[in-house]
């Protein structure tokens, strides 16, 4: 082997001698985890429809139920063990969105409700809601400005 | 005491490691070099309300234990050099504010052990102290706070990120001592091949424990297999191979006595550590316990130890950039 | 169980084939590109607002139910489709009062359901060992109140 002088070299070197993720294992793990948490959702929704609730009621209901398992979870000290298992099959569903927001109000706990659990529940998730609403917002206004028929509405 | 070469510090009356103590966590509790430490804790907290206080509590422990074992009353002790991981290291001078003894604190992340040794030696060599502590600690939850996310948030680590260990080390030098003696000390040189990814350390330092592996070589022409162990501090199994082949592209073959400290904590099948461990703790635990033996018990005669550190933090990992160094120090 | 057995056995499955795929490109995102779980969130909440602004997303929730709502994407399309709705009824102030009054019970349940735990458990290492004095929370009075009151809510619905 030669010597690697150069930043760049090095870095390829690197790549190269680096061991990469699991990503067939991973892959399959998150898509039978988030698979499952989303048909759990599915399962609250045919429930709320067949106890006679709206759609738009009985999802806020979904997410509302799985955010509080999720919470739950995380208050006992098990959520980390799923997401260690099943990655990005936790965390892309709402229930990695609210592990986001509980992880940290535990851990920030002993900096005081105000400035430790108020400010940095919000250490991951204010980015999501900042870039969510935000976009939310621009789609309004481009609406309004092209509010023409191509775009379709429910 | 005089400089020899480029960049290395050789002692006129070598510097005597008297005594040391080392206190670790459970996970480090069950590694493969758990009984050579002095004590194990059976939790994160050790009795403390918070991680932060608990990291001070060690370290303050591991001094007074290391004081005890050297039988020297803790008002003949001169200075104190410390250090950990924790902003504005917090745990060391929270820690040490009760022992009523000048105190330095210093920074080099996982390098902040050797650095101390290296200041202490220079201290004592220099006819200012006749005693002085050296002493640095982690904690994984309270670096993991710091520097990553919270414990609870599910999130998978890639298997080149390393653990930080929880624990303290602590080494008592004197003056005049049968040894095992500091005689050479090369602090390095801050090295940055341009890693950004805060999760792959170990390559991130490895160049910086090769700039200064070859110029100790150069600097005091000895070889290799002068040493009968050759330790790096905290480059883990990813940067311990790296090493390995680096060194070779020198000419430097350091395969058979070269050994990493990160490595040797904690069993990488067992214990789910990834690239093994690192942080302040590790290096100064694993030398205060284990190599500290194999000194005394005359199994090593003379040792090389390198510590690396990523100096790092929140912020600038969050801008992009990375950049190790370290500092080291040979023993015989 | 009548329930079970009107159950919409197909819409299931879809339902957990495209939740698991949303998941795999979260996966793929996570172990190819080495971005952090906030970004991951970012661009998945972006994503679900632009393509929900499109008013695609919405084809995707038609045909999979949950298995398209559930991930973040959903959460996005969720926005979006609230401030368009609202900018119909009231035109540009429906755009910022829109998204968020949309997604009002996600958020508001998620900073709330936070309070039962903290108000007694402590952040552990995974690799902890059940030391003397860490509580479950189940024993805690107040935890239990607050669950016993979530279930009674699910019972009058």
């Amino acid at each position: 082997m030669k010597p690697l002088d150069t930043k760049k070299d090095y870095q390829n070197y690197v790549d190269k001698k680096s061991p990469n993720s699991p990503i067939l294992k991973n892959c399959f793990n998150a898509f039978w985890v988030g698979g499952l948490i989303c048909t759990l959702g599915q399962i609250i929704m045919e429930f709320c429809k067949y106890r006679g609730l709206d759609k738009v009621l009985s999802s806020t209901i979904v997410s509302i139920i799985l955010i509080f398992i999720s919470a739950f979870l995380t208050g006992l000290n098990l959520f980390n063990k799923i997401g260690k298992f099943a990655g990005a099959g936790s965390l892309v569903p709402i229930t990695g969105f609210a592990n986001s927001i509980v992880s940290p109000a535990m851990e920030y706990k002993s900096e005081g409700y105000v400035m430790g659990v108020g400010a940095k529940m919000f250490t991951v998730a204010g980015p999501v809601l900042v870039f969510g609403i935000s976009a939310s917002i621009l789609v309004g206004i481009v609406y309004l400005i092209f509010n023409t028929q191509s775009i379709t509405l429910v | 005491m005089k400089k020899i070469g480029t960049q290395t510090i050789q002692f006129d009356n070598p510097v005597t490691i008297l005594e040391t103590a080392s206190i670790v966590g459970p996970k480090e509790a069950d590694g493969p070099i758990a009984k050579y430490f002095d004590q194990c804790l059976e939790d994160e907290f050790w009795g403390e309300k918070t991680w932060e206080k608990a990291e001070s509590k060690i370290i303050r422990e591991a001094v007074n234990m290391a004081i005890t074992k050297s039988k020297i009353p803790a008002q003949d002790i001169d200075f104190c050099f410390a250090g950990d991981l924790l902003n504005q290291c917090i745990s060391s001078s929270f820690g040490l504010r009760e022992l009523n003894i000048p105190f330095l604190g210093i920074f080099g992340a996982c390098s902040t052990f050797v650095e101390g040794l290296c200041l202490g030696s220079v201290f004592i060599d220099g006819n200012g102290a006749n005693n002085v502590i050296c002493a640095a600690s982690s904690h994984f939850c309270s670096a993991e706070k710091q520097f990553r996310f919270p414990l609870e948030l599910g999130n998978q680590r890639p298997p080149t990120a390393q653990w930080t260990v929880t624990g303290a080390g602590c080494a008592f030098l004197t003056k005049n001592g049968m040894g095992p003696y500091i005689t050479h000390i090369t602090p390095g040189k801050i090295v940055d091949m341009g890693i950004k990814d805060s999760n792959n350390m170990g390559a991130a330092m490895a160049p910086a424990a090769l700039d200064t592996l070859i110029t100790h070589f150069e600097d005091t022409g000895r070889k290799p297999s002068y040493y009968d162990a050759i330790i790096t501090g905290d480059l883990g199994h990813v940067g311990k191979e790296i090493l390995n082949e680096l060194a070779l592209t020198k000419g430097y073959n350091i395969k058979a006595n070269y050994n990493d400290c990160g490595v040797l904590i904690f069993d990488k099948e067992k214990q789910d550590v990834h690239s093994g461990g690192s942080g302040c703790g590790c290096c100064a635990s694993v030398f205060s316990g284990f190599l500290f033996n194999q000194l005394k018990q005359k199994k090593y005669k003379k040792i090389l130890l390198i510590a690396t550190g990523a100096l790092t933090n929140a912020t600038s990992a969050q801008q992009g950039e990375s950049i190790p160094r370290h500092c080291s120090c040979s023993f015989y | 169980m009548e329930f079970f057995q009107n159950l919409n056995w197909m819409m299931i499955l879809k339902c957990f084939v495209v939740g698991g795929l949303i998941c795999i490109v979260g996966q793929i995102l996570i172990d190819k590109t080495k971005l952090t779980p906030a970004r991951i969130l970012v661009i998945f909440v972006t994503a679900g607002a632009i393509l929900g602004g499109l008013g695609w997303y919405e084809k995707l929730v038609e045909f999979a139910g949950a298995g398209a709502t559930v991930p973040l994407t959903g959460f996005g399309n969720t926005l979006a489709k609230g401030a368009i709705e609202e900018v119909g009824k009231s035109g540009l102030v429906g755009a910022f009062t829109g998204g968020i009054k949309a997604a009002a019970g996600g958020i508001a349940a998620a900073v709330f359901f936070r309070i039962p735990c903290f108000i007694n458990c402590k952040a552990k290492n995974e690799k902890r060992i059940t030391a003397k004095g860490t509580r479950s929370n189940l024993t805690c009075p107040l935890f239990n109140f607050k669950l016993m009151l979530f279930l009674q809510v699910l019972q009058f619905l």
